[in-house]
């Protein structure tokens, strides 16, 4: 059983993929036998780039996945370099597993109720610093640019970035070495720039590789921040999968080709200018500035870090508030009044969606976390690092998404596998397996190896062990890690609606599906849900551990 | 209890080709082996090698015998070999009762009356619910010996057990470590570095690196 678990993470993880990018190729090709198309040619790839304002939605696609993770990579080194050893530290960390938590949908949509012309930031400042007494006619949302999307993105992926930053640095002592620095003459924020950020950056890669994949190919985010006359490349192969029109899937399989050319497009230039700037660091590394821009890196990293964290805050607050809005004028910073009726007009339809999310969650994180368990149990057996499964677990992270995704339905529908939760199941566990993986993968390490040697010594077996010390010792970490399980498949979009063939609803798909045309309210409602039960899950992963262990002073207080 | 007597054998351990430590000994039934030496020698490694967990980059050989029987081939669980690390490392989340009973084998009958005479052995009476975190330095270390004694050891291995305790304690502990193993008649490899701890044993020191 133990020694199955790596491969059959390999196989469910690789397979599918794989599977699913392969399963493309024909149709891209003009092949595809189901509608009568049997005559290989080029003409697809024609049609495709005939498309108008194709070429910008592709550049559209590469700017996110390039901008998206350079700047919240930057921010994420700046709030460490200036916050690492104080007591902000402590509060950022506190923050980020809950922010992680909420889904991209539900942040997107907090942030257009908070930046939109008649949002709430320029309420504030309505009508006594701006004089706008109508909300002004400026396109915030769905800009041309994709500016308002890119800045949805980083919002959501610092939170994923501090999370993996944090759970490297352990392994680097970077309190010895800011000290070491400082004994140099080094200001800390500088002495942290200089000597632990070189060193966290290879540990970074491979999540800033899943940030480039995300960002190039998103779906739901950009259906609701992102540019509409074009929209983004993947929203486009989404549109032409669910045409009624058959014969679009052969120009979405075409552009699901593109779409994952463009994301490795995306790596390549990212590869590239890692060899430029990591030179020029080096070299202004060397320079021996110990002093200078120490005050403004501070300044700019902790305001910076407040304003991101605190708009991803306010813009959860939002959802709230806009859940309860009656009606609401526009300088005023609150509503006229507060109603129920939103909550009333979504009660009626809430069940289906709302059992179909705590299902597809629970079932595919009580797999994902069995899998895991087992998988990491018998690398700790054999005592060698799995670098092979490190790759595998990324796979599904490293593709995009809407590429693989869109393949492995048509491939589900040739197997006649009816769409439904199972197929929508399986396709969650693609990505809640990754995330629960590396999750639990690093308190797993790190737990002391004399407990296991300790209890083989008083003669219990490898299981018994397994079972009576290692599992209870990691329950913290294993409750947060199915609290991670749990947000991750919570806000699948694209897998649910493309493996489900749109028939399977969820708090997410009814969510997105209210970006165009819905009102504040019902979206307030639908998002609000959504984030709660994330948030809600990493409640009780934390409460849970500290109830059960309230008697045991030593297995409280830990991080992780 | 049957006496037991510990046989190394050509015990050779090397790490990246460089050799770390030799040995060729004989331990009788209740008597102490002390190794010294200064720390990166490898005396973990061999306490490590005999209990059956030495890390794979070692390349180790030769025979460790108990009584005639070879250990080389049982996984640790099976070597009927109890260890005492630096810290108590009593179990964070069972009682200290319960750190007792994990110990005891499956076999044993009336487990819970041997917990409680485990603990009236060390004048623990009626610790058996508390949180092992709620003892003191020396209660901790007084628990674990009882939970390596009830899990009915053939030898025992100590890692420098006394180099955390405070020094009144240290000579105290010690005293009733080395008192206990004698009587129970268990062949015994101390690793320290303190000569304290040596002298304590009266029995015979190996000097490495």
């Amino acid at each position: 059983m133990l020694k199955a678990a790596p491969w059959l993470i390999i196989g469910v993880l690789i397979v599918p993929v794989l599977a699913g990018l392969f399963a493309i190729v024909p149709p891209a090709f003009g092949y595809l036998p189901a509608l009568q198309q049997t005559e290989p040619g080029l003409a697809v790839w024609a049609d495709l780039f005939n498309t108008p304002g194709i070429a910008r939605s592709a550049m559209l696609s590469l700017a996110a996945g390039v901008l998206t993770p350079l700047l919240s990579l930057m921010l994420v080194l700046l709030f460490l370099a200036s916050v690492s050893g104080t007591r902000w530290a402590h509060a950022m960390r506190r923050l980020v597993a809950p922010l992680l938590a909420v889904p991209h949908a539900a942040a997107a949509f907090g942030l257009a109720f908070l930046i939109a012309p008649s949002g709430f930031a320029l309420r504030l400042v309505s009508p006594e610093l701006s004089g706008w007494q109508r909300p002004p006619d400026l396109l915030i949302l769905n800009d041309p640019l994709g500016l308002t999307m890119m800045l949805g993105l980083v919002l959501k992926e610092i939170p994923f970035l501090l999370l993996m930053a944090l759970a490297a640095l352990p392994q680097l002592n970077p309190d010895q070495r800011v000290a070491m620095a400082r004994t140099l003459g080094y200001r800390p924020t500088l002495a942290w720039l200089w000597t632990v950020a070189p060193a966290l950056y290879p540990l970074l890669r491979l999540p800033l590789f899943a940030v480039i994949a995300f960002a190039s190919a998103t779906v739901d985010v950009a259906l609701i921040l992102g540019p509409t006359l074009p929209p983004t490349l993947s929203v486009r192969i989404v549109s032409w999968f669910s045409d009624p029109d058959l014969n679009q899937r052969l120009l979405a399989s075409a552009a699901a080709l593109l779409q994952l050319l463009i994301t490795l497009s995306a790596i390549g230039v990212w590869i590239g200018a890692e060899k430029v700037i990591g030179r020029l660091y080096h070299r202004l590394l060397l320079s021996g500035i110990r002093q200078t821009g120490h005050v403004l890196l501070n300044v700019a990293g902790r305001s910076l870090l407040v304003i991101t964290l605190g708009s991803l805050l306010l813009s959860l607050l939002l959802l709230v508030v806009h859940a309860f809005a009656g009606p609401w004028r526009f300088p005023a910073n609150l509503p006229d009044a507060w109603t129920t009726q939103h909550w009333q007009s979504v009660g009626p339809v809430l069940l289906t969606p709302l059992a179909n999310t705590l299902l597809l969650g629970l079932v595919s994180t009580l797999l994902a976390v069995v899998l895991v368990l087992a998988a990491l149990e018998h690398g700790s057996r054999q005592a060698r690092a799995p670098a092979r499964l490190l790759w595998a677990i990324y796979m599904p992270l490293l593709v995009p998404q809407v590429a693989f995704l869109y393949g492995l339905t048509l491939l589900l529908e040739q197997l006649r596998w009816l769409p439904g939760l199972v197929t929508v199941g399986f396709a969650h566990s693609l990505f809640v397996v990754p995330y629960v993986y590396l999750s639990l993968a690093e308190p797993y390490r790190r737990l002391d190896p004399r407990w296991q040697q300790l209890s083989a010594t008083l003669g219990a077996s490898a299981n018994r062990t397994w079972w009576r010390i290692k599992l209870p010792l990691l329950m913290a970490p294993i409750a947060t890690a199915c609290a991670v399980g749990l947000a991750v498949s919570i806000g699948q979009y694209l897998a649910t609606l493309l493996t489900g063939a749109g028939r399977v609803s969820t708090l997410t798909t009814e969510a997105v599906a209210l970006a165009s045309g819905g009102t504040r309210g019902t979206i307030a409602v639908w998002a609000l849900l959504q984030a709660a039960i994330p948030m809600l899950g990493f409640a009780l992963a934390i409460a849970l551990p500290r109830f059960c262990w309230r008697h045991r002073r030593d297995m409280r207080g830990q991080l992780t | 209890m049957t006496a037991s007597r510990l046989t190394l054998k050509n015990i050779d351990i090397r790490l990246h080709g460089k050799v770390l430590l030799q040995l060729d000994t004989v331990i009788e039934p209740g008597a102490t082996l002390t190794v010294m030496g200064p720390s990166g020698v490898g005396k973990s490694s061999l306490l490590a090698y005999i209990a059956g967990f030495l890390a794979p980059e070692f390349d180790a050989s030769g025979e460790i015998y108990m009584n005639d029987r070879c250990l080389n081939s049982l996984p640790a669980e099976q070597r009927n070999i109890g260890l005492l690390f630096q810290d108590p490392l009593l179990f964070p989340h069972m009682s200290v009762a319960q750190n007792l009973g994990f110990a005891l084998p499956a076999r044993a009958r009336d487990r819970q009356a041997k917990v409680e005479q485990a603990l009236r052995a060390v004048s623990l009476e009626g610790f058996g619910h508390r949180d092992p975190a709620t003892l003191s330095g020396g209660q901790k270390a007084r628990v674990a010996l009882q939970r390596l004694l009830l899990s009915q050891p053939k030898a025992v291995l100590l890692d420098e057990p006394f180099s955390r305790l405070d020094a009144h304690l240290r000579q105290e502990v010690r005293q009733h470590v080395f008192q206990t193993l004698r009587e129970a008649g268990l062949p015994t490899i101390l690793v320290t570095h303190d000569a304290d701890d040596a002298a304590a044993t009266g029995g015979p020191v190996i000097e490495l690196g």
